[in-house]
């Protein structure tokens, strides 16, 4: 029906086109199959522009790079600034179903850096969907504790390193790990069992079904000087070819990046805990150091801007206001 | 014994030490030297320098150190001869090449 997705293709420029938002986490909304962002978080800074919520769609929320139990000086108490992004979202007018919590949870995969992350999370009252960032596998075990503490999955079903896919409000959400068994010179990666699982997971899903994927480092390359991709994310994203609306969620480059490609919209979220450069834009991806009072600016306010669906190939760098 | 090899370190543009221990520092996601050439019995420490985490694995998997914080280190006495590849767990895209063969060799680290 033309006239359904013109006005999904309205509504979704609308949305990216008045979007912006103060806080440290995201709200997505599906409507139509297409989400778009809804609201905004921890809104000190900036005055929110109302986004209708249609009475029937889902909304949930993104929260990504906690890094719990980093000090150093780009952001002295990355526990604080995680709470506010909690804060912000439970003060969201319209409350999200879930979160999603896209990786890097602690900073060095220590028990009372999860613990402090999980007692702040908590808050939220809301059920968090995990997957692991290269910061959340440094145990012993490599991973192993991750896995003990998030491995469920919903219904009991992670697989692998932590993998999982669930169904929401007609929504399926694929939950993605690819920060294990990385491979020198190489760049994030899932590897064949993750992939072959992936391709029997679509198998009973409808082509009309939006579909949601969201893991650590970026799916698509971004930079991969800096390591910013996944070897293999292509393979995945061509499972994903058939299907109508399809929308790829990461985190790991602490900044908002996005990008879309045919039915594949990308993003990358903002982190809690510090910001990092613009691609090549420094000598390195390490932490930005910035003046106290600007440290919240940095990761909490920001613009996107739209790309039409139909157009080439490109990645929107957002400025870090 | 630290400040004869800082001097040699520092008054050497080549990274090539006869020294009992060679510094590798990790700076700017980087492996500085990225290659050095080190004598048999050589002791290669790596200093984390970054405001981030890194891990030294060597890319035949023949050892992996634990995560090194801000300033953490690790160390690793090398037998040889041979070459020993290694990589960042974290960021696999930071490289490295330790060169056992008597230190003589020109180094072609970046």
């Amino acid at each position: 029906m033309p006239k359904q997705t013109s006005e999904i293709d309205h509504g979704r420029r609308r949305a990216l086109k008045c979007m912006a938002w103060a806080g440290t986490g995201l709200a997505w909304t599906m409507a139509g199959g297409v989400p778009f962002t809804t609201g905004l978080v921890g809104g000190a800074q900036a005055a929110p522009v109302p986004v209708p919520v249609p009475a029937t769609g889902l909304t949930f929320a993104q929260i990504s790079d906690s890094h719990v139990g980093f000090d150093k000086p780009a952001n002295p108490d990355a526990l604080a600034t995680l709470r506010e992004a909690v804060a912000g979202i439970r003060g969201l007018p319209n409350q999200p179903a879930f979160v999603i919590h896209t990786g890097d949870i602690s900073h060095l995969s220590r028990d009372e850096q999860f613990d402090a992350a999980d007692q702040a999370l908590k808050e939220l009252g809301l059920p968090i969907f995990f997957v692991p960032g290269e910061h959340d596998v440094l145990d012993d075990g490599m991973g192993a504790a991750y896995l003990a503490r998030y491995g469920k999955g919903p219904n009991g079903k992670a697989l692998g390193a932590g993998w999982y896919s669930f169904d929401h409000g007609g929504v399926h959400f694929i939950a993605l790990v690819n920060v294990l068994n990385l491979k020198a010179g190489g760049l994030g990666n899932l590897g064949e069992d993750q992939l072959a699982w992936l391709a029997d997971d679509l198998r009973a899903v409808a082509d009309s079904a939006p579909v949601v994927v969201f893991a650590h480092i970026p799916l698509w390359t971004v930079y991969p000087d800096w390591g910013w991709g996944t070897d293999d994310g292509a393979r995945a994203l061509g499972l994903l070819k058939r299907f109508g609306s399809v929308t790829v969620l990461n985190g790991h480059i602490h900044q908002i990046l996005q990008k879309v490609e045919g039915n594949v919209a990308f993003h990358t979220a903002r982190s809690t805990a510090f910001p990092q450069p613009a691609p090549g834009s420094a000598p390195s991806p390490g932490p930005m150091k910035l003046p106290a009072d600007k440290l919240r600016g940095a990761l909490g306010v920001t613009t996107v801007s739209y790309r039409p669906k139909s157009g080439p190939l490109a990645v929107v760098d957002a400025t870090l206001a | 014994m630290k400040r004869r090899l800082a001097a040699l370190l520092i008054c050497a543009f080549v990274p090539v030490a006869r020294a009992e221990t060679v510094e590798i520092r990790i700076d700017n996601f980087t492996f500085s030297p990225a290659e050095v050439h080190v004598a048999p019995g050589t002791t290669v420490v790596w200093v984390n320098a970054d405001d981030i985490p890194h891990a030294v694995a060597a890319t035949d998997k023949s050892f992996r150190s634990k995560v090194l914080d801000t300033e953490e280190r690790y160390s690793r006495t090398v037998a040889g001869p041979g070459t020993i590849e290694y990589f960042c767990s974290l960021h696999p895209h930071m490289t490295g090449r330790v060169i056992v063969d008597g230190g003589g060799g020109q180094a072609a680290g970046r």
